[in-house]
């Protein structure tokens, strides 16, 4: 190939999917052979991790500007797609459509509050960090509001942040790779890391950019060719999110059919842990405004404070590349998040309806636990039924479900070959691992950059700093498996908690950094310690029986740590000085595109 | 008042102009869910179904390409754009 590596991405890229496709295809046919279901599995994870550690080889660095920032040569569509992949989490993939099939609209203020957030982050904040020219979030903080405590402030918020989001995605790397490796989860888990680490560790964030829009290609492929090709089996429409309007007023004739009888607790008692029933109205609104809005809101003022999507803004080209490229991150998003909801009402559809050949509700119970799928999920422990009222036959209440199931166990419902099944499991370990690396990254490079750099030995060669930078993501990494494998939470809510801690501390110092030139160091501190002390103690005095107010949960706690953060920010700040002469010129420069960026070279 | 502050106070303009937008379809129309719910949208879903699951997640992406093209003709106008080989 000629010119430069960066020319040629659209045709490097081409190949690539042009190459999975063919995978699959070969795939299928040797399905078709007899290959067996756990042979397709196996190859096709060891076949996508092997792809992305060759990038990550391939993307191997020396140099602190391509370590930390790629370069900041990342085209637009490009980093629009490494941001996606970076920001859809094992969570979104494997529990998303889940979550939508259980709760219904209460739970679908995530897509709303996860999409959302980045008008703020394309309004408020990417376009001036990427001007500002550092090469980390607290870079930013330490040197608009000046002074080690402010930077050092920024990495304990940052830190908090990324590490509860960390260990959930190394969590769901372990619980892919346990599936269809087959091997006990205590060993996935580190199975998970190493292929993390493949990825980033030579390469830092250049390698963690080239790996992510290969894992976008495979997540996308993954989870889009079975909602189509789900749809179209049951004839329910080719294009399912322009046509599924009558599957989903037929979900809601059924459960006005069924009704949402309550299980007593004494029969609930028997069902396995982790398992739910359908107990909330598919397309009605189950949520009072407040508890609605509440959560869009924390999750849309976190995502414009989460360091490790912030810091993907940072590799592209110019300030005007920043703008245009949250827009298209959040294009490829959109494929996604819009496609959940139709998985969710095609996978209840094809679950409840008696008129089809896959609907259980009705069937007897004898005949449901003879069906294929059913025996083998129950096995993996996402699906029971059991004869509550002893009337032989399935009811609504009678049959419960993992969240993972939804994106898991649907295809083979429907009757699609097992290869789709393996491209699945693929697509969930890239989404995974994607965000793994992004956020490992985001901490050791703060503390490698910020910590000891900037504060510790200000002196240290390029070689020595970007030794230092991969010892500690190794380090992060291990830690963060370790408290993975001892599985104390679920996915989902360290998710969300992350994103509460997250706009907590950092979303007023970052935004008013920009938009209030009269913010000051104090201010800042006060507003990133407070705002992160007042977070984490609303969320312990909910956990322990706390009553808490304004109806503020576990899940939204943010709201009220940003609002501590806001007032002690604006409190502080116009009670001490305000900031200098040369501080106040460092803001005019961020708010005009053109021009050498602040920092100027590191 | 120099260039830079009209460049600036242009910006400012956009921004409240992107935010209401933003608040209008991330906040504003949630506040009537349940009566909205109620009334056929796009496609033969009920509206505020269709808001959560496409219309919302959809004008979003929109509204940041409208806000960065906005931007851009902003900094054009006061000379403030990059040069291509930045």
């Amino acid at each position: 190939m000629k010119g430069n590596f960066i020319d040629n991405l659209p045709k490097v890229y081409g190949i690539y999917t042009g190459g999975f496709i063919g995978f699959i295809i070969i795939m299928a046919i040797a399905e078709q052979m007899g290959m067996s279901a756990k042979a397709i599995g196996i190859a096709f994870v060891a076949f996508t991790v092997f792809i992305y550690a060759l990038i990550g080889w391939l993307s191997r660095t020396a140099q602190a500007d391509a370590y930390y920032v790629a370069g900041r040569q990342v085209p637009t569509v490009f980093n629009g797609m490494a941001t996606a992949a970076d920001w859809m989490s094992g969570a979104s993939f494997v529990a998303m459509a889940g979550g939508i099939y259980f709760k219904g609209y209460g739970y679908m203020a995530l897509l709303v509050g996860w999409t959302g957030g980045y008008v703020l982050v394309a309004s408020l904040l990417a376009p001036y960090l990427r001007k500002f020219g550092c090469y980390t979030v607290p870079d930013f903080i330490g040197t608009r509001y000046g002074g080690n405590l402010a930077r050092f402030s920024a990495v304990v918020v940052l830190t908090v942040a990324s590490f509860t989001y960390v260990t959930a995605q190394i969590n769901a790397t372990g619980t892919i790779a346990s599936v269809a490796l087959d091997i006990p989860f205590q060993y996935a888990v580190y199975i998970g890391l190493i292929s993390i680490l493949l990825c980033s560790m030579l390469g830092g964030m250049r390698g963690v950019t080239w790996t992510q829009v290969a894992q976008y290609i495979v997540l996308i492929i993954a989870y889009l060719l079975p909602v189509f090709w789900i749809s179209n089996k049951m004839g329910a429409g080719f294009f399912p999110h322009f046509m599924l309007a009558d599957e989903v007023a037929r979900i809601g004739e059924l459960e006005q059919q069924f009704g949402f009888v309550k299980n007593s607790a004494a029969d609930l008692a028997n069902v396995p842990k982790g398992l739910a029933g359908i107990t909330k109205a598919h397309s009605a609104v189950n949520a009072t405004p407040w508890a609605f809005i509440s959560l869009a809101l924390a999750m849309m003022m976190g995502t414009a404070s989460l360091p490790h999507v912030m810091m993907r803004y940072f590799t592209t080209p110019s300030v005007k590349a920043a703008r245009k490229s949250v827009g298209w991150s959040l294009f490829f998003i959109f494929l996604l998040y819009s496609s959940a909801p139709m998985l969710a009402t095609l996978s209840k559809l094809s679950l409840i309806d008696p008129s089809l050949p896959t609907g259980i509700i009705g069937k007897s119970i004898a005949e449901v636990q003879a069906i294929d799928w059913y025996q083998n999920w129950n096995q993996a422990n996402l699906m029971f039924i059991s004869d509550f009222n002893g009337n032989g036959t399935v009811e609504l209440n009678e049959f419960f479900m993992g969240g993972k199931a939804v994106v898991l166990a649907t295809p083979e419902i429907a009757g699609l070959p097992y290869v789709i099944s393996g491209l699945v499991a693929a697509g969930g370990m890239a989404a995974a691992m994607s965000t793994a690396d992004g956020l490992i990254l985001a901490i050791a490079n703060a503390i490698s950059h910020d910590v000891y750099y900037k504060i510790i030995d200000p002196k240290a060669e390029t070689a020595k700093r970007l030794v230092v930078a991969r010892v500690l993501l190794v380090v992060i990494g291990f830690a963060g498996a370790t408290i993975a494998a001892m599985e104390i939470q679920g996915i989902l809510g360290s998710v969300i908690w992350a994103f509460d801690f997250a706009m907590s501390g950092l979303f007023f110092p970052l935004v008013l950094g920009v938009w209030w030139k009269r913010a000051n160091r104090q201010g800042a501190i006060a507003g990133m310690l407070g705002g992160l002390a007042a977070g984490a103690w609303y969320l312990v005095w909910v956990r322990t029986g706390g009553s808490g107010f304004l109806g503020i949960t576990q899940l939204t706690f943010g709201i009220f740590g940003s609002a501590v953060s806001l007032v002690a920010m604006v409190v502080v700040s116009l009670m001490t000085q305000e900031p200098d002469k040369a501080t106040q010129k460092m803001v005019d420069d961020v708010r005009v595109p053109s021009g050498r960026t602040v920092i100027g070279k590191q | 008042m120099s260039n830079q502050q009209k460049h600036w106070e242009k910006t400012r303009g956009l921004l409240f102009m992107t935010l209401a937008i933003w608040f209008v379809f991330s906040i504003g129309i949630f506040l009537f869910g349940a009566e909205m719910n109620e009334v056929t949208g796009p496609f033969g879903y009920p509206w505020t179904y269709w808001f959560t699951c496409q219309g919302s997640l959809g004008i979003f992406v929109i509204l940041i390409f409208w806000f960065a093209n906005r931007q851009e003709k902003i900094d054009e106008e006061f000379g403030f754009s990059e040069r291509e080989d930045e």
